[in-house]
């Protein structure tokens, strides 16, 4: 089995609705893959899903990490399994410290009985705070409290740089930044891009793929995957508007 | 009536064989301990109608039933109970009390003493400094329900401490007061008396803690002055074994310009009361009223607040939050109270209650009773459980459902914990609510 993120088949509903609808798609490990598409299409229902929210039920179909069924898995399990989730609207934690919460998901996946060594975590959290450009004091503050927009969204890449998952999801980071946050945010998945790291990047606008260039783009509506092709079909729906892609997915029905 | 004369004279008992353990003590000593015990023989039990103890177990307060007050301890070691007092990272001294006796003595430095500071145990008091405990001690009126209990402690108390800094000393390092109950069914009444002279500063930590798992009943009262300008920072950590009952009758006055901050952390007890009131009386004045209770197994944590303003441009805030596991209850009661000239009064209540467990059962009884006409007064009460959006949060990070739920209830209470100035108090506290939260 080839190192991918492999989404086969998915049906997922929310409540008894179907959102998610015989999804199909590859993610290479080492690749940047985007979703696009309109509101309401399902993106982060695929999101929530894959990361296991209750809310979601997988009715049939699967999602493999590298060959293995993430289905089975509880939510920390298929976190520790690889799978990072960075959230559209992170939640707020009152009382946690940013370095105590990512602390503890360190832990958690650490053998049983070992301890995490302390000043290597600190230089580390520094190193990775230096490069998005988060400013150290934020270590002690609570996860995302009075957060703005783009404090929460390189808090959210923060975490991902410090638990190193093999495949990432990014649902909608681009949403609620200016051109600044947009810039050190992008910069900072650009950073961890590599052979080691298979990511898929939701998003509404093509404007987030201008920052990180995605080695395929898809094009999703009314819950599966309607168009596929390179950076630059991100351009040309930017340029056709999504009423576009409603015709080819109304053709195909 | 046989039967019931039975029950009064084995506390009238102990309180005669008290009464001749004293045989040194001055004769007001022992009239005002007679009184208190008239006094707390007359006055009734807590009645059902009682406003002050709705929602409230009554069932255990006929502490004549249940403990001897003959004063009799078996503590054995001693050495053990002062290793397990140690709290902060430095002091300006330290009294250490198991059964109502000294275990040990830390005296404040020699140039504090010079400068007139007063830091010894209330027997110690009794003997040296009588015109002060005549002007202060249970000078406080005690009007939140707890007044039986209050005259018990006076017909009984031996120990605790008192502190007192004479005008303008600012003393940095914490004094520090343990008290132990040892003895199984036995009664502690920890006294603790802070009198802060004009422009003083000072902290305060106090610790009432269990050496074993017997059943046992503590009747403690703290009482703190503050004069004009004055700063008091006092912590009280309450972490009995979940067999004792407790009374903690609390009160301050804070004068002109003063700044009264109390913080508690309430851990032990089976069944617990607390009554805490500030009085906020001398113009620009604040008072902070902070606390944190974690409850479980059939806990009952029962707290009632006063916060009265009697004089204008006074400010306080309270804040108090419980976390409930498993059976336990807490009840919150508190009262705003603004007299008609205190204007400009700044003052707040919150009550925040954190329900783990479908069986656990928060009461919040807040309340206002405002008669000036130009104030800022609110109050917010909200009980909640944890959020499942904040655990899936969690979770999909990684962190394991139990030790997400821990990080949420840690982080609740930091909000209290925090205010704690002793970064190795603070941190001692979070050890004892780690201990305690993995049971």
């Amino acid at each position: 089995m080839s190192a991918s993120l492999e989404i086969k088949n998915l049906n997922v509903n929310i409540g008894d609705k179907r959102i998610i609808k015989d999804f199909n798609l590859s993610i290479p490990k080492g690749e940047v893959h985007a979703i696009m598409g309109p509101n309401g299409t399902g993106k982060s229902t695929l999101a929530k899903a894959l990361a296991g929210h209750p809310d979601y039920e997988i009715v049939s179909g699967d999602a493999l990490v590298d060959g293995e069924s993430l289905l089975d898995l509880e939510v920390d399990e298929r976190s520790r399994s690889g799978l990072f989730l960075a959230f559209q609207y992170p939640m707020e934690i009152p009382g946690v410290s940013i370095a105590n919460f990512i602390r503890a998901a360190r832990n958690a996946r650490l053998p049983d009985g070992e301890e995490l060594n302390a000043p290597a975590f600190y230089k580390e959290l520094y190193e990775k705070m230096d490069m998005l450009k988060i400013d150290r004091k934020f270590t002690s503050r609570s996860v995302n409290e009075g957060f703005s927009g783009g404090e929460k969204k390189r808090c959210e890449i923060l975490q991902m740089a410090m638990l190193n998952p093999r495949y990432a999801i990014l649902d909608e980071t681009d949403s609620g930044l200016d051109i600044d946050a947009l810039k050190v945010v992008s910069d900072g998945v650009n950073a961890l891009r590599g052979p080691g790291l298979g990511a898929l990047v939701i998003t509404h606008y093509q404007r987030l793929l201008n920052y990180i260039v995605p080695d395929q783009v898809h094009v999703m509506y009314d819950g599966r995957i309607v168009k596929s092709g390179d950076k630059d079909l991100a351009l040309e729906l930017e340029s056709k508007g999504y009423d576009w892609i409603k015709e080819i997915a109304d053709d195909a029905a | 009536m046989e039967a019931e004369t039975g029950i009064d004279e084995s506390i009238r008992y102990d309180f005669q064989n008290h009464i001749d353990s004293l045989n040194t003590a001055p004769e007001w000593w022992i009239q005002y301990k007679q009184d208190a015990f008239d006094s707390y023989m007359d006055l009734p039990l807590p009645r059902r109608s009682d406003e002050n103890w709705r929602f409230a177990n009554r069932s255990d307060l006929d502490v004549e039933r249940s403990y001897a007050f003959d004063g009799e301890s078996s503590l054995a070691d001693r050495s053990k109970l002062e290793q397990a007092s140690q709290f902060t990272e430095t002091q300006s001294g330290s009294y250490v009390f198991a059964d109502n006796q000294l275990v040990s003595a830390n005296h404040a430095p020699q140039e504090l003493q010079d400068k007139g500071v007063i830091w010894c145990s209330i027997s110690e008091a009794i003997e040296r400094h009588g015109d002060l405990l005549k002007d202060y001690f249970m000078k406080q009126d005690v009007d939140l329900g707890s007044e039986k209990f209050a005259q018990l402690h006076s017909a009984f108390v031996t120990n605790g401490i008192l502190l007192y800094i004479p005008k303008g000393v600012e003393i940095d390092a914490p004094f520090c007061a343990y008290n132990w109950a040892s003895t199984p069914n036995g009664a502690i009444f920890p006294h603790t008396l802070v009198i802060a002279e004009e422009f003083s500063s000072v902290r305060l930590v106090e610790a009432h803690l269990s050496d074993g798992e017997d059943a046992a009943l503590s009747c403690g009262v703290t009482h703190l002055f503050a004069g004009i300008g004055a700063k008091i920072n006092y912590t009280h950590v309450q972490n009995f074994n979940e067999q004792t009952l407790g009374f903690q009758i609390n009160s301050n006055i804070a004068g002109k310009d003063s700044q009264v901050e109390m913080n508690s952390v309430i851990l032990g007890c089976r069944h617990y009361r607390s009554e805490t009131h500030g009085q906020v009386k001398g113009s620009g004045a604040h008072v902070d009223m902070r606390s944190m209770a974690l409850t479980d197994a059939g806990q009952e944590i029962d707290q009632r607040t006063l916060q009265t303003h009697s004089a204008p441009n006074t400010t306080s805030n309270l804040l108090f939050k419980n976390a409930l596991k498993e059976q336990s209850k807490t009840i919150f009661s508190g009262l705003i109270k603004v007299d008609e000239g205190a204007q400009q009064t700044d003052a707040y209540q919150t009550n925040r209650n954190l329900l783990l467990s479908s069986n656990a059962e928060a009461n919040s009884l807040p309340g206002l009773e405002i008669e000036a006409n130009d104030v800022k007064c609110s109050h917010g009460a909200t009980t909640s459980e944890i959020e499942d959006e904040e655990i899936f949060y969690m979770l999909a990070r990684g962190i394991p459902r139990e030790a997400a739920q821990e990080l949420i209830v840690y982080g609740f209470f930091e909000e209290v914990l925090s205010q704690i100035a002793d970064e190795t108090l603070a941190e001692r506290t979070r050890e004892l609510i780690r201990a305690k939260f993995r049971g």
